[in-house]
């Protein structure tokens, strides 16, 4: 809890809140440019302190059997005679223009390989995420403290639902719902019912884990004065649960969900997969495979990208939730 | 994916926030299914490591193409592979190079996690501001694509795969051992110290290091469960081990083109692997509550 | 202002309350059958020990006892009617509109994630008061009758932004505001300063003059003799003692209330004992065992030991602002004496005695021990004289490492290879063979019988030792280097008053046995009166009274120190006495 300061705000003040959460987000703002540097210039690394010509890496891996033609206009783009340095600064001023380099897996430029993979995988995520929530919150609600036996439910199908690898739990899936029961396509079905079972095989495990840290915080929150004042006015067990207790249980969670897009792009590698839907994660998968350094960094960074976005995001957000922060910056 | 990585964003080290235990009525206290059941599961993996021949009758790579592709069984509880090999056999034999792999992966992690996260917790603030930052660098990539960036650098095969696991691990490690060191390093007790006129060097092993290192342990089996289901992640999309090993991963690999007609031969592994993270998830928890209960 | 009967019919009657919590064998019994009665006007004070069964009794009279409790009474009744077998639906309406419930901290007690004003129109709204606009109406006029200055501004405002004193106030008027006949208040003054303390007791005692009822529970004796006509004395479930307010303080009858008395530091207790002796029961004043006893102190002719001067410490907020938190502090400590010091939360006192400590450096000024450079000198030449300076902090148990026994916490700070300035055995489990691990064993045990804790404590962990229990350990570590000075910073704040008592007497005898200098921060002016020689007056950084402990209580100078001391609450003194400034 923040202490009280020893002079109450005034309204004349406000106007340096503003200031504060402005210089907040500059703040934000500026480390991920930071953090972005930092992972273009891990990729940098990655690509020469790999076994091998680092020429014969930016032509797209020694399975694509490149000629000794493009290994030479290889090494005159990417300025592979010169000293490391000049290397360096070549490499970042080709990611700041977008030229990501050519795919020898997918025999397209990257940036076009991106283009046409980032909506479904765009449209995967961010479905699972607010199913996650969804569920995470209704297994909440429903089951803390509402006795020993459903307590121990809620919790024990939190802890187990949070463990399962995704591989597994899709695999389960597929064979209940796609291929006994036949409600849903197994393999790359597009529109809503080919989403149902992805979605589900990506947001269950992360629901768990929204779920133990949100159920926890409810737990923690229930057992505050604040809702013992509360229901000393009259409140029930509901507007308790709802209109009290909740905002203070999800706050954690809102932390939580940057991390949590970063997990469900990691999973939607998996997903994709054994899905057998098109999207950054099957590409990228075709690109470690065999070795394609250019579609790799490619789809990596931008991950990065959307990854520092989404954390700024969040924090924004949860400004919004958590009113505490609009005043002490 | 599991809590190893949430105490690290909510900025509260591991030994800080106890793992709340609810009390339970009567005989489930007592008994407590959930830790029997995960010291049930531990016993028998490590009876698996040991003594694979106690539980798996059949030989693991005997080839038998006659019995292919049978399901599970009284003569198979996990039925036959496309040689006829016993799946269950299989599985049991396979357990000593799977905890393996997680048990490397998990011991290069947290060995890169101690160096950094005790370098910037009392390196003071430039050594601090400088790991942060790298760390924060790291978390821009989720770490199962940190793990598949290794992969790409270094190619496929069981090595690769336990340092990508380790590497992609080592972060959320490292942050929380640097929030536990510096949690203890601002601790009354530590201040206690030095106004009792203990000299630093004193303080750091009688005191900061000792109770820094606490959560470790908890640390650590959580890390192997967490391990063993990447690694099997990874050998699923066919960069880790190669078969005929009867590594999990490996089987798992192996098994998915048939998923539509023989789905056991994903299922049990799989169903192995999770039953061995749930277990070591539940045993460390609940390790970690005894040590907070009994000390902190 | 103390009526001397009820005035009205009664309002709330309880006959054989008991409370019980868990079932079968683990079952506690916490109520074990209580009987009052409270009218209209009337104001009723429960006192006693934390773990007396006040704080469940109160809310039981609004039905939230908690989980796995069973509650039975012969006569449970408010306004007529049979509370124990109301539904919880009838509670709820019960709740806010006839009964409203006070709780400590407002900190904690209000939702710090919604403005102020939702908080207060929260009953309105249950209980269906009017429109939204008409709500809106009544919070602004609520804050305003419990004197919340722009209530407009505060309404909108989060229970985090205001000031301690009218987070309080908020929050009392969110529980008057259906104008309930009885109002029930658990510990309402606790955490606040003084100051602030004595506006919310003005508040409720308003409250009792517009005719409701009034029910307080405090450990605080103070604060119930101001404001309750009659009061309950708990102890351990039972109601010892029960009567009208001036009787029971002045004349009590059972030897509990006598105790609860008699613990009280104030400056009615200087010289004597707060706490019964294990031999024989109190108060007698303190046997002069060392030559010249406390009237004699400071010896004449001795050089201070600590002399601090001009001492200046600026802290960074997190919003950019400097702020001066000590300001031109200047003090002498002289041996064998002890120098309080007072304030109120924010007054710079704790900062002081860090300085003092030299746990962190002035940004001017300076400190000297024993006529040597203190503050300002390198750590290395330093460490070897901090055995003559220790500490006990308010909360001994974090200042234990979680995984040590007594007995290492002990040895860890006695000077000696294994101890101070040694390097060998940094385990507790090292032990000094031969004469010299015999020779620390025994001054232990020593350290032990001196803070009066029994043998068995050694092998013990913090963790099983009560709150009383731990703070003598702390007592005994700090003891262990045979310092000059102890600072102690609230060593006592968070103790229950009759365990208070004990660690006062405690300190004093040591006081007196071991000639020590104490260096005694509190914000509690009763236990500063009873435990000083000369006393420091501390607000907003600035030293601004210094003095004996008689002239800065009795004649006062400067305007904060009057201001402070006439916003004590009082209590009557024992008969004959006079009224003395609690």
């Amino acid at each position: 809890m923040t202490a009280a300061p020893d002079a109450a705000l005034t309204a004349a003040q406000a106007p340096g809140v503003a200031r504060r959460r402005a210089r907040r987000l500059a703040g934000d703002l500026g480390g991920g440019v930071i953090v972005l540097w930092g992972a273009a210039t891990l990729t940098f690394l990655a690509i020469h302190l790999m076994p091998g010509d680092p020429a014969v890496a930016y032509a797209g891996g020694v399975a694509s059997h490149p000629s000794h033609a493009l290994l030479a206009s290889v090494a005159r783009e990417y300025g592979l005679d010169r000293p490391v340095i000049v290397q360096y600064l070549v490499y970042l001023g080709n990611l700041l223009r977008g030229q990501l380099g050519y795919s020898a897996s997918q025999q397209l430029p990257v940036s076009e390989v991106i283009r046409l993979n980032v909506a479904p995988t765009a449209e995967l995520t961010l479905g699972s995420l607010v199913l996650a929530w969804l569920l995470a919150l209704v297994i909440s609600l429903l089951t803390v403290r509402r006795g020993r036996v459903l307590s121990s439910i809620g919790s024990g199908l939190e802890i187990v639902t949070a463990s399962l690898p995704q591989y597994w739990l899709g695999i389960i899936l597929l064979e209940v719902f796609a291929f006994h029961l036949g409600w849903f396509p197994a393999t790359g079905g597009s529109g809503l019912p080919g989403l149902v079972l992805p979605s589900l095989t990506l947001a269950i495990p992360i629901a768990g884990f929204l779920g133990q840290v949100t159920r926890e915080e409810f737990e923690s929150a229930l057992e505050q004065p604040f809702v013992t004042s509360a229901r000393a006015r009259g409140m029930g067990e509901w507007g308790v649960r709802l209109r009290h207790a909740l905002r203070h249980a999800v706050l954690p969670g809102v932390t939580l969900s940057g991390w949590a897009l970063g997990a469900l792009i990691s999973g939607a590698v998996i997903v994709e997969t054994l899905y057998s839907r098109n999207g950054l994660g099957n590409v990228l998968l075709q690109g470690v495979t065999q070795q394609d350094m250019p579609l790799t960094i490619g789809v990596v960074l931008v991950v990065a990208v959307v990854y520092v976005m989404a954390t700024i995001l969040v924090d924004l957000l949860y400004q919004l939730v958590d009113p505490r922060l609009r005043t002490s910056g | 994916m599991t809590l190893i990585d949430r105490a690290p964003e909510l900025g509260r080290p591991a030994g800080e926030q106890p793992l709340r235990g609810r009390a339970r009525a009567g005989w489930l206290r007592r008994v407590r299914p959930g830790i029997t059941l995960a010291w049930a599961v531990v016993v028998l993996l490590l009876i698996a490591v040991a003594f694979p021949g106690l539980l798996a009758r059949q030989p693991p790579l005997a080839v038998r193409p006659a019995q292919s592709l049978l399901p599970p069984s009284l003569a198979h509880f996990f039925g036959t592979d496309q040689s006829g090999r016993d799946v269950f056999s299989r599985v049991v034999y396979g357990a000593r190079e799977s905890l393996s792999i997680g048990v490397a992966a998990t011991a290069i992690g947290l060995g890169i996690a101690i160096v950094l996260g005790v370098a910037a917790g009392l390196g003071g603030r430039w050594a601090d501001a400088v790991i942060s930052r790298f760390l924060e660098i790291l978390f821009a990539f989720p770490s199962l694509l940190l793990a598949l960036l290794f992969v790409a650098m270094f190619g496929a095969g069981v090595g690769s795969l336990i340092v990508a696991v380790g590497l992609g691990s080592a972060p959320g490690f490292a942050r929380m051992i640097r929030g536990q060191v510096i949690a203890v390093k601002r601790a009354p007790y530590v201040e206690a110290a030095r106004v009792l006129g203990h000299p630093p060097w004193r303080i750091l092993a009688g005191s900061i290091f000792p109770n820094a290192m606490r959560p470790l342990f908890v640390l650590g089996t959580l890390g192997v469960g967490q391990s063993i289901v990447w690694a099997s992640a990874l050998s699923f999309l066919g960069l880790g081990a190669a078969p005929p090993a009867p590594e999990w991963g490996a089987m798992l690999a192996a098994g998915r083109d048939l998923i539509s007609t023989a789905w056991w031969l994903e299922f049990f592994p799989g169903a192995v692997i999770v039953a061995t993270a749930l277990a070591a998830t539940a045993l460390g928890r609940h390790l970690q509550r005894r040590l907070e209960g009994r000390v902190a | 202002m103390r009526t001397a009967a009820p005035a009205g019919a009664d309002l709330i009657t309880v006959t054989d309350l008991r409370v019980t919590f868990g079932s079968g064998p683990a079952a506690r019994e916490v109520v074990k059958g209580i009987s009052f009665e409270v009218g209209t006007g009337e104001c009723l004070g429960i006192v006693g020990a934390s773990g007396s069964g006040k704080s469940v009794t109160a809310r039981t009279l609004v039905g939230l006892t908690g989980d796995g409790s069973r509650v039975t009474a012969g006569r449970l009744e408010f306004d007529g009617r049979d509370l124990r077998s109301l539904s919880e639906r009838r509670w709820r309406s019960v709740r806010g509109a006839q009964v409203g419930f006070i709780l400590q901290d407002a900190l904690v007690s209000l939702d710090a994630l919604r403005p102020v004003g939702r908080e207060i129109a929260e009953p309105l709204r249950l209980h269906r008061y009017g429109s939204t606009a008409q709500r809106q109406a009544k919070v602004i006029d609520l804050l305003r009758q419990v004197g919340v200055p722009e209530p407009e501004l505060r309404a909108r405002q989060l229970p985090g932004e205001l000031s301690g004193g009218l987070r309080q106030r908020a929050l009392i008027a969110s529980a008057i505001a259906l104008d309930p006949r009885l109002v029930i208040a658990d510990e309402p003054t606790t955490a606040l300063d003084v100051t602030v303390q004595a506006q919310v007791l003005a508040l409720l005692a308003e409250s009792k003059r517009r005719g409701r009822a009034l029910i307080v529970i405090s450990h605080d004796l103070a604060v119930v003799s101001r404001l309750a006509d009659r009061v309950a004395v708990m102890q351990d479930g039972l109601i010892v003692e029960q009567g009208p307010v001036d009787d029971v303080l002045s004349r009590p009858e059972h030897p509990y209330t006598q105790a609860l008395l008699d613990a009280v530091p104030s400056a009615h207790s200087r010289g004597t004992r707060l706490s019964p002796r294990a031999t024989g029961p109190g108060p007698e004043p303190l046997a002069p065992a060392a030559p010249g006893g406390r009237a004699a102190r400071p010896r004449p002719g001795q050089p201070p030991l600590l002399t601090a001067t001009g001492l200046v410490k600026r802290y960074k907020g997190p919003d950019g602002r400097t702020r001066t938190v000590v300001d031109q502090v200047s003090f002498d400590l002289w041996p064998g004496e002890t120098l309080g010091v007072v304030g109120e939360s924010g007054s710079g006192k704790t900062t002081t005695g860090r300085l003092v400590l030299a746990l962190t450096e002035p940004d001017a000024g300076q400190v000297t021990l024993g006529g040597q450079p203190w503050s300002g000198a390198r750590e290395g030449d330093r460490r070897a004289r901090r055995r003559r300076i220790g500490m006990v902090y308010q909360d001994p148990l974090g200042s234990f490492d979680p995984r040590w026994t007594v007995r290492r916490i002990i040895a860890d700070a006695l000077p000696g290879p294994a101890g101070l300035g040694g390097s060998a055995g940094l385990g507790g489990r090292a032990r000094l063979g031969g004469r010299a691990g015999r020779a620390r064993g025994e001054r232990i045990r020593e350290l032990l019988r001196q803070v009066d804790l029994p043998d068995d404590a050694l092998d013990r962990r913090p963790l099983q030792l009560s709150g009383g229990q731990r703070q003598r350990v702390a007592i005994a570590r700090a003891l262990a280097p045979e310092p000059d000075i102890l600072v102690c910073d609230e060593p006592v704040s968070a103790l229950d008053v009759s365990v208070q008592a004990q660690v006062l007497d405690l300190f004093a005898d040591l006081q007196d046995q071991l000639g020590l200098s104490y260096l005694f921060i509190s914000h509690d002016l009763g236990v500063i009166h009873h435990m000083s020689d000369r006393v420091l007056v501390m607000s907003g950084g600035r030293l601004v009274e210094q003095g004996t402990a008689d002239e800065v209580f009795t004649r006062p100078r400067h305007p904060y120190t009057r201001g402070l001391l006439a916003a004590l609450p009082t209590i009557a003194a024992p008969e004959g006495a006079g009224e003395l400034l609690r």
